[in-house]
Parts: structure tokens; sequence; C-alpha cells
């Protein structure tokens, strides 16, 4: 039998009390492409890692080509022609691709920059890569410097690819072409191993599936003799159902009218351009776009946080039938016209909650300022704090434990509870299923639904389009700060959304 | 083919603990106390062949040895705790006011003014309002600048209270220049203008004062909806906006608190205990007091504790200078042997080193 490409044998690794990865066996022969599926948090960075040089196991082995090798360093997994592309790139923007591909390598190559810009060619013309070698960093979309690090590690030699998460910042479309090339790539003998949570991508692309729940390791299966309910029972642990019931919207009224709203960023680059549209009671607005489309700018914008430089915010109020503009309003005053607006923040710890807090004192946030006097009153959030534990079922210590503490699902427990317990009439979310496991985000669904259902206006970003569709009434898609369309989600295709996704870029240019 | 670095086995590695119980964090501290005494020992020995044991009950005698020494221990922890006290609303506030020493020396500053101006024109009692007010304003005026320019204009408050410092010495030295007309160019004391003796105890006022502050502060911070603000901004300003706390205005507001101690430090120091100024008065605790708070993590409660250490040390090694006849220097080291160890302990509290046995040779 043929050796394969990297094996791993009883693979543990702990940090503190967690056990990241225990007795993890996995391998990939060449040209093979292998996904390793898990929940977030069930290991499968970490073990990537290891493999990467970036930590040590604490026991076991790890065989390439049937030799057992130590790795210590990203510079020995180079070594052994291991290539990782992260998550988060590490590029310098204002150096060009070329620049970025060969920094750091040793030797006289690195002075040569029109012979790289020519190998980096070949290499682009080899897999079908698209990309003009010259241009800088920072000129780039975020799918041009992913492509620049797959071509750094191709440029070293790489046999063995490994994709931190690669479509979670892509398109649908930049993520057809990115599959494209990684089948090229398995073609041409390399072992390509993808990290992801979505299953759709799993049984589209890859020959074999690795699974991982919490730290533990499952099982790896072909993935041409499974489907998505097997897999996700391998990952959960249980058989859930992934539907999400959508129900009609009911006494639609229009809650929150924003028009024309341009906001304008202290360096002069358009955050928003133009933006309007309606939030009405009783329906879920989805907000679709690729990440840092303005989708933050937007809903800040409406909490008061992002300086407006023109247009209006109206929100009709349901129990006064007055009309106020929010334009201009710090959060606070906000609050004081009688506005019932809550915000679920893309940061959960840096900007919703405060980590080194208990979630009393966090519940404390929204509700200290009540009363005259000086001193804090301390029992309604404890008891809210204890209300929010039971109901939404958080794992905690206790409620002063600080919430930096808790793992990401319940974290967002504490601040979506937080924010509801607020009673809003609108209520709008920031990607509030990033990094939550399956059961945590269909709690967070669910929460929303109801919310829907007792008349609140809630926007919903997202990232998931699946989810967009299945959970949403209306589909708002945003593309470079402009409002590119707004769908029916009911009747819209992901295809649909996706091209609606990069048309205001085209426009811009 | 293997490299020889593959061959070097990693031998440990350092791991964040949980939490510990509060009685294994003493017993940890109080290891790192006698470890820190017994290094100490040592090195006293090899350099003076002194019996270390005699050093020892030497600086407890500089701390503890008579009635006056007491008191004077007491005084000092009292200063400086009253300092530590005054940046730590700051401090939590993660606005890094090292301007402490220049807003004591304001305070003072006014406080003599104060004294030497209007102390025989009025009675004692409105002399003393006077004062009181005029050294917490001029600490708050210290204090308040970088906070203002801080807010409205984002200026390095490190920086800005740091300079503030030497202009307030500068400040002293021109004022004692231009008033004192004496050759030797040092303010003899007015003790018929300071603040009340009690008991026939002169740093009695001092002590029950910053005693009475430690509960003041420690209740502002941990039970107020001022306290309360501090802690937010301190750990997110995203998040303070976020709940529409006006950032600019707690900064604004908590460095007057942190001048208004200040202030009163310089008050108790110059008003009741020196009875004069130099620009030595502050005498470098401006500085000592950042240490005094952070070890304390910000507790005042434990300030008292972390002020005494810091006290008793300073105490006992000037005595061990005189009982010896040896160096200042040698003090010094002991005293930064146990600093050393008390502060490297909490290393240990946060982390443990764990030996990996996988740290096996390739063949």
């Amino acid at each position: 039998m043929a050796n394969a490409a990297i094996e791993l044998k009883n693979i543990t690794k702990t940090f503190g009390n967690v056990v990241a990865n225990r007795d993890v066996c996995l391998s990939v022969n060449h040209g093979e492409i292998l996904s390793i599926l898990g929940e977030n948090g069930s290991g499968k960075t970490t073990l990537m890692n290891m493999i990467s040089g970036i930590y040590f196991p604490d026991s076991g082995q790890i065989f390439i080509e049937g030799k057992e090798v130590v790795i210590r360093s990203p510079k020995d997994a180079f070594d052994h022609k291991i290539g990782m592309i992260h998550q988060h790139f590490k590029l310098v923007d204002v150096f060009s691709a070329t620049e970025n591909i060969i920094l750091g390598l040793k030797g006289k190559e690195k002075f040569k920059i029109k012979e790289a810009a020519k190998k980096v060619e070949e290499i682009s013309h080899k897999y079908g890569f698209d990309i003009d070698p010259m241009k800088k960093i920072h000129e780039m979309s975020v799918s041009e410097k992913q492509t620049v690090e797959i071509i750094k590690v191709l440029y070293r030699g790489a046999d063995i690819l490994i994709l931190d998460e690669p479509t979670a910042v892509l398109t649908p479309q930049e993520t057809q072409k990115l599959f494209a090339v990684l089948r090229r790539m398995r073609d041409d003998g390399k072992s390509i191993i993808i990290i992801t949570h979505k299953l759709h991508e799993v049984l589209s692309l890859s020959d074999r599936v690795s699974v991982l729940r919490k730290g533990e390791y499952i099982g790896t299966v072909t993935t041409a003799d499974t489907n998505e309910s097997e897999l996700t029972e391998m990952m959960v642990g249980k058989k859930i159902s992934l539907n999400i019931h959508r129900s009609e919207p009911k006494n639609c009224e229009d809650r929150l009218c924003v028009e024309n709203i341009n906001c304008i960023s202290r360096e002069g680059v358009g955050l928003l351009n133009s933006v309007s549209f309606t939030a009405k009671s009783g329906e879920i607005l989805g907000i679709a776009g690729i990440a840092g489309s303005g989708q933050r700018e937007l809903l800040e914008a409406i909490a008061g946080l992002q300086h407006i430089d023109s247009g209006k915010i109206i929100y009709n109020n349901p129990k006064t039938g007055t009309h106020d503009n929010l334009r201009d309003k710090t959060p606070l005053q906000i609050r004081e016209l009688g506005v019932r607006l809550s915000f679920v923040p893309e940061d959960r710890l840096g900007m919703g909650l405060v980590g080194n807090m208990g979630i009393t004192d966090n519940m404390m946030l929204r509700s200290y300022r009540k009363g005259r006097s000086m001193f804090l009153e301390r029992k309604g959030p404890h008891d809210l704090a204890e209300k929010i534990i039971s109901e939404l079922e958080v794992v905690t210590p206790g409620s002063e434990t600080p919430v930096r503490r808790l793992s990401g699902g319940n974290v967002q427990k504490v601040l979506v509870g937080r924010e509801i317990a607020a009673a809003p009439t609108v209520l709008m979310a920031a990607y509030p299923v990033r990094g939550l496991d399956i059961n945590s985000s269909y709690t967070i669904y669910n929460l929303l639904n109801q919310q829907k259902e007792r008349g609140v206006a809630v926007i919903f970003v997202g990232e998931d389009l699946d989810v967009l569709l299945e959970l949403c009434d209306r589909i708002l898609v945003i593309g470079s700060g402009c409002v590119t369309g707004i769908v029916d989600a009911r009747t819209a295709t992901k295809e649909e959304i996706g091209l609606l996704m990069t048309k205001g870029k085209g426009e811009e240019k | 083919m293997q490299s020889t670095k593959q061959k070097k086995a990693l031998s440990f590695h350092i791991v964040k603990r949980d939490p510990l119980p509060w009685y294994k964090g003493l017993a940890i501290r109080a290891a790192a106390i006698v470890l820190a005494l017994v290094v100490a020992g040592v090195i006293i020995t090899l350099l003076t062949d002194k019996n270390p044991l005699a050093v020892y009950a030497s600086m407890l005698d500089g701390a503890f040895g008579m009635d006056i020494r007491i008191w004077s221990l007491l005084q000092d922890i009292a200063i400086l705790l009253c300092i530590s006290l005054a940046v730590t609303p700051a401090f939590k506030m993660k606005f890094w006011n090292c301007g402490a020493e220049g807003q004591v020396l304001m305070g003072g500053l006014a406080t003599v003014t104060v004294m030497m101006f209007l102390g025989d024109k009025l009675p004692l009692p409105l002399l003393l309002v006077i004062m009181i007010a005029a050294s917490i304003l001029a600490s708050i005026i210290w204090a308040v600048l970088p906070a203002i320019c801080k807010a409205y204009w984002n200026t390095n408050e490190t920086l800005f209270t740091l300079m503030m410092n030497y202009v307030a010495i500068q400040l002293v030295s021109y004022f004692l220049k231009t008033f004192v007309k004496t050759g030797s160019g040092v303010l003899s004391p007015m003790p018929q203008f300071g603040l009340p003796v009690l008991f026939g105890h002169q740093y009695l006022l001092n002590i029950i004062i910053v005693a009475v502050l430690t509960v003041v502060v420690y209740i502002y911070l941990k039970y107020t909806k001022q306290g309360y603000e501090i802690a937010v901004v301190g750990e997110s300003e995203n998040t303070a906006n976020y709940i529409g706390i006006n950032v600019k205005k707690v900064v604004i507001r908590t460095l007057i608190v942190s001048g208004a101690l200040c202030g009163i430090a310089g008050l108790l120091l110059v008003g009741g205990t020196n009875h004069t100024i130099n620009t030595e008065t502050a005498g470098g605790r401006g500085f000592t007091a950042i240490m005094v708070s952070w070890l304390a993590k910000f507790n005042p409660i434990f300030m008292v504790f972390t002020s005494f250490l810091i006290v008793f040390l300073q105490k006992g090694s000037q005595q061990v200078s005189t009982d010896f006849r040896l160096p200042q220097a040698i003090s010094d080291i002991v005293t930064g042997i146990i600093l050393f160890f008390i502060i490297g302990c909490e290393f240990f509290l946060n982390y443990k080193i764990v030996v990996s046995k996988n740290g096996k040779e390739n063949a």
C-alpha cells in the first residue's frame, strides 16, 4: 500500500483543563481532498495548527510519506512541504502580490521580482487562478487576497495544503471558482485539507470527511457514501432537525424607515451610499452581503453609533404614534425618546458585553441608570441574570462568573437574552450565530422567530445564505455600501442573491 | 536527514491556570515572601558576612521598634495609601495617570500659599476651609487638563501627566526662590497654621482621614453608578458607547475625583505633616502609588496591605543601613529581591508550567 501523504496518529493537545484534541487519527492521500468537519470549538483549527507548526502536540505522532516527523515551527512545516492558508490573511497591504509571495524567502531569489512574477503567473496558469502579480494587496478583493495566500504556499513548493474556513468570506460564485481550482490541484496530485462547518460544501468538494466533536475524533467517511443528516449526527452527537419554522408575517406596519442615508468615513471613503429600506413590525428583514460591505455601519448608524452625513432614519412609535428622526442622536437620546431599539452587535465581548464582568453586571449595562439613587441596584439585574440562565439554558458556574470564560454560544445567549428582555420594538442582530454550534444557532433562530411573532421588527445580518433564505421574510442585499436589491426570501435563490452581492462593486468602479 | 534542531526536546510549556481558591493564592504569596527572605539572606551573607537574621531583626526594629517609629510608619502608609487611592479610579478606567506626583505637589503648593499669605490674617477655622478648597482645586486643575485633552483630542495621557509633574516641580522651585528670602532657600515650617492635632498625636488626623477615604473609595468604585461607569469605560470604550455612556464626561469626571484625592494627599503632607514645601515633598510617592495600586489589583482594601508592605520595606532597609553601616545599596537590593518575588509570584498564580514527557528524540 502506498504511503499516505500525511498521517496523524493519536494526536492529543490540551490547553489547561480544556482538551482541544484527544487521540485524533487521520490521513490524507496524494490527489485527495479531505474535509475536516466539526462545530466551532471542536478542535479543527488546533489540529491544523499542529500540522503547520504553530502548536506542538502533547502526544501523538505525525508521519509524512510514511516517515515520522517532528514539526516545531512553520519553517519545519514548509520543509515538509506543508502550507497553511489561514482564515485571517497574513499579507502586507502596500506590497504587490509577488512581493508578498516572495517575502521571507531566503537566498537570492527574493531580489528577482520579475522572475518571481513569471513563476507566479505560471502557477496561476497551471491551476486556473486569476491574478495580476503586480497588483497591490490593498487594491484587491477578499477573494484575490486569498488567491495570493494560496499561490504563496504553492510557490514554496507545498504539496499538502491546509485551508482554514476558506469560504467564510466568499460569495457563492467565488466559492465555486475556488472549488474548481482546488479540484485541479487535487488532479495534479496535491493533498488538500479543508476545514469547514458547512455541510453542502463538504459534500460537493471533498473525497473523504473526517469529523471532530468537542476535540474527539469521531470518524472518517467517504463523501460518496454519506449524506447531510448522517454528517450532522456525527458532528452534533444526536439527531436534530435542520428546519427553521417560518410563520407568515402578521400585522405588518412600517416601524423603521431608513431614507437615503450616506456615511463617509474619516478617510473620506463612502461607507454607506444612499441606503433606503423599511423594516416592518412582525417580520424578519435579512441583510446579506460580503463581509465588510457596510452591514456594521448600517446597524451602528441606526443605533446612533455611526455619524450619518445625510439622510433620515424615521422611527414610527407604535405607542405614541409619533415619527421620530433618529439621525444625529446618541444611543442615550434614542432611548430617552422611548424608542425600544435592541441591538446585538457583531463584536459580542468587545461591544455588546463586558468580558470581565459577570452576567449580573452585564445585565446592568442596560438598566443601571434606573432610579435617582447614586448607588447601583443589583437585585433586579441579578434576577434577570438568573432568569436568562435558566430559560436559555446558559451553561455557567454562576451569575458572577466573568462572561469571557463562557463558550461562544453561551455568551451569545446572555447578550440576546438581555436585548430581548428590554421588550424591543426593533431588534437588530449582526451575525448572531457566528461561531455558535448547531444547537445554539437554532436556539437563536427560535428566539428571533418568537420576537417576530410578538410583532417586533427584526433585522438580521447573516452570512449563511441558506439560513437567510429559510429564516427571513425579505432579504436586503448590500454591496459596497449600496443596497443592490431587496428580494422576497420565499422565492429568491442563492445565485440571485450572490449576483446582487457583487453588483455594488462594479458600479462604483 | 533530520536536522539537529528537531532533536532538541521541548521539555516544558506554560499553561494558563483556572482561578485558584483564595487560600491557595495566599499560600503561593506567602511562599514567595519566604523564598524572597531566604534568597535575600544568602545574598546578604555572601556580600557582607552579616547574619541575615540580625539584618531582618533590624528591619523589624526600623519599622516597629519604638512608638515614634510605629507612628511614622502609619503616617507614611497613610500618605502613600491616599495617593494610591487617588490614582486608582483613573487606572480602573485605563487612564494611565502618571501625574500623581505633580498633582500632590500642586495641592501642597496651594496649601502652603494659603498658610503663608492668609495664615495670620484669618481665623484658623476659616483658614482651614480655604486651605482645603485651594489644595483640592489646584490638584483637580492639574489632573483634569490631561483628561480634557484626552477626551476631546485623544492625546496620550501618560506623556501629558508625566510632563505636568515637571511643570509642578518647577512651579514649586519658582515659588521658593521668589518668596523665601533666607539664604538657604528652605521655607521654615509654619505648624501654627497646620491642621489640628488630635489627642496629642501629630499624625492621627491624617491616618483617620485616609482610613475613611479608603472605605469611601471602595464603596464608590464598587457600589455606585459612577463606579460602574468607570469599570465599563475601562473594560471597553466600545461597550460604553454602545450603551450610551458619555465617555468624555466619565473620563473628565473621574480625573476630577482622582485629582481631588491627590489634593487631599498634598494637604495632609503639607498642612498636616511638614508644614512647609520643597520640590521633594511628594518624594516619588506619586510613582510608588502606581505600584501599590497595581499590586492590589485596584482594590482599595488590598491597598492597605500593599502600601504597608512598601513602606515597611523602606523603613526597614533604612534601619539596616544605619545599624550595620552598610551602604544604602544593600538594603535596596533586599527590597528589590522581596518585591521581585512578590510580583513574580503573580505569574504562578495565573499560569502553571507543564513538563511534557513527549519531547522525545527523533532517530
